[in-house]
């Protein structure tokens, strides 16, 4: 009889569990106010950072990033906008930083004459910048102030 | 005329009865002429000049509106060659697609609006129509095999005029550059404003997508 009676009460809690989880509309700050199992409205597009001022790299393996706009510039098979400006030859007039001499090389290290196919494709590692405000804040802190502390007397 | 000259043996049938097809055509011309400088014995000298003036205004207008019906979007993209390729290809530009809906369509760019030279290129046009008949760029694969021999007729058009087509709408001196990227500013003073450049030197393929690009100067 007990038994029954505290079968019949985890059925009862369960119950009572499962349907205020139900209730419950579970939702992440991340991603706004829509349910999990809506799409919710998609953000407004952010412009890109336009202003051609170079950007300071993180890291020293950092691909620099691109400081400027790149709608439309076509880099396939026949062509690459980005060369127009960044090649060795065009440097000169356009004042655009060369790309780097290390695009050259293929992958045994053999420097080629032009930019060797495996760098040809400029946006796998350089991207524009959006101005939108991340989401999740970024506590990430440059190889030189990590340094820094540890240099006696010499706090920054 | 050449027929004339043509020494008939003894055994031909008379010349009157079987006249070459020239001769004949040259009769034809010089009865037409005779007919032409003779005074009208029918009709009234107001009755010729009022018929002239009707048939010339049927006739310049039939020819202008036919001219602006082949200056359409629609007419242009009536060919499938254009209408898969480059037409295709621009609906992603900005010349398409932008913020303030104002749109460039295919006249705008490729057709002079000045009306000598809308005549010429109408003229060249007719070389595009054979090449449509002929079915010289009916597939994607011969359309881009060809692609760049294409592009380097319209850059060299381009630069010929001094890229008229383009300041049909986008004006130099209309130009804020206070309102431009700074890229575009720096670029802009050194190149358009000092008249060292001209806009298709460095905005190629901004329309339509660029042919094999080696060889073209600025390009790698």
């Amino acid at each position: 009889m007990i038994k029954k009676l505290a079968m019949m009460l985890l059925a009862a809690s369960l119950a009572a569990g499962s349907s205020a989880l139900l209730a419950q509309s579970v939702s992440s700050s991340l991603r706004g106010p829509a349910p999990l199992n809506d799409e919710g409205p998609a953000p407004p597009m952010q412009p890109m950072k336009n202003t051609a001022e170079k950007e300071v790299r993180n890291y020293p393996e950092q691909p620099p990033v691109i400081p400027h706009a790149i709608d439309g510039y076509q880099v396939d098979m026949q062509g690459n906008k980005c060369l127009s400006c960044h090649a060795r030859a065009r440097t000169a007039e356009s004042k655009a930083p060369m790309l780097s001499i290390t695009h050259f090389m293929d992958r045994d290290g053999q420097f080629l004459a032009s930019v060797s196919p495996r760098r040809y494709f400029c946006n796998q590692c350089h991207v524009p910048q959006s101005v939108a405000t991340p989401p999740v804040s970024n506590d990430f802190v440059d190889i030189d102030t990590v340094l820094s502390h540890d240099k006696p007397g010499a706090k920054r | 005329m050449s027929s004339a000259d043509i020494p008939q043996g003894p055994g031909t049938p008379a010349p009157e009865k079987r006249l070459g097809l020239l001769r004949r055509a040259w009769q034809f011309v010089l009865d037409l002429v005779d007919v032409l400088l003779k005074p009208s014995s029918i009709f009234g000298l107001g009755v010729l000049v009022l018929a002239g003036f009707v048939a010339g205004v049927i006739f310049w207008g039939g020819f202008n509106t036919a001219l602006e019906i082949t200056n359409t979007e629609k007419f242009c993209t009536g060919c499938h060659e254009m209408k898969d390729n480059v037409f295709a290809e621009l609906k992603t530009t900005v010349h398409f697609s932008n913020r303030s809906g104002v749109r460039a369509s295919c006249p705008d760019c490729h057709v002079p609006h000045n009306w000598t030279d809308k005549i010429a290129r109408k003229m060249q046009a007719s070389k595009e129509v054979w090449g449509h008949l002929f079915g010289s760029i009916d597939t994607r694969e011969k359309f881009n095999d060809r692609r760049l021999e294409l592009a380097l007729h319209e850059w060299a058009r381009f630069k010929a005029n001094d890229s008229l087509e383009c300041r049909n709408c986008h004006s130099s001196q209309s130009m804020d550059i206070t309102r431009q990227s700074p890229r575009a500013v720096e670029a802009h003073q050194r190149f358009l404003f000092t008249g060292q450049k001209t806009c298709i030197d460095c905005h190629k393929g901004i329309a339509h997508h660029l042919p094999d690009m080696r060889g073209v100067p600025g390009w790698q």
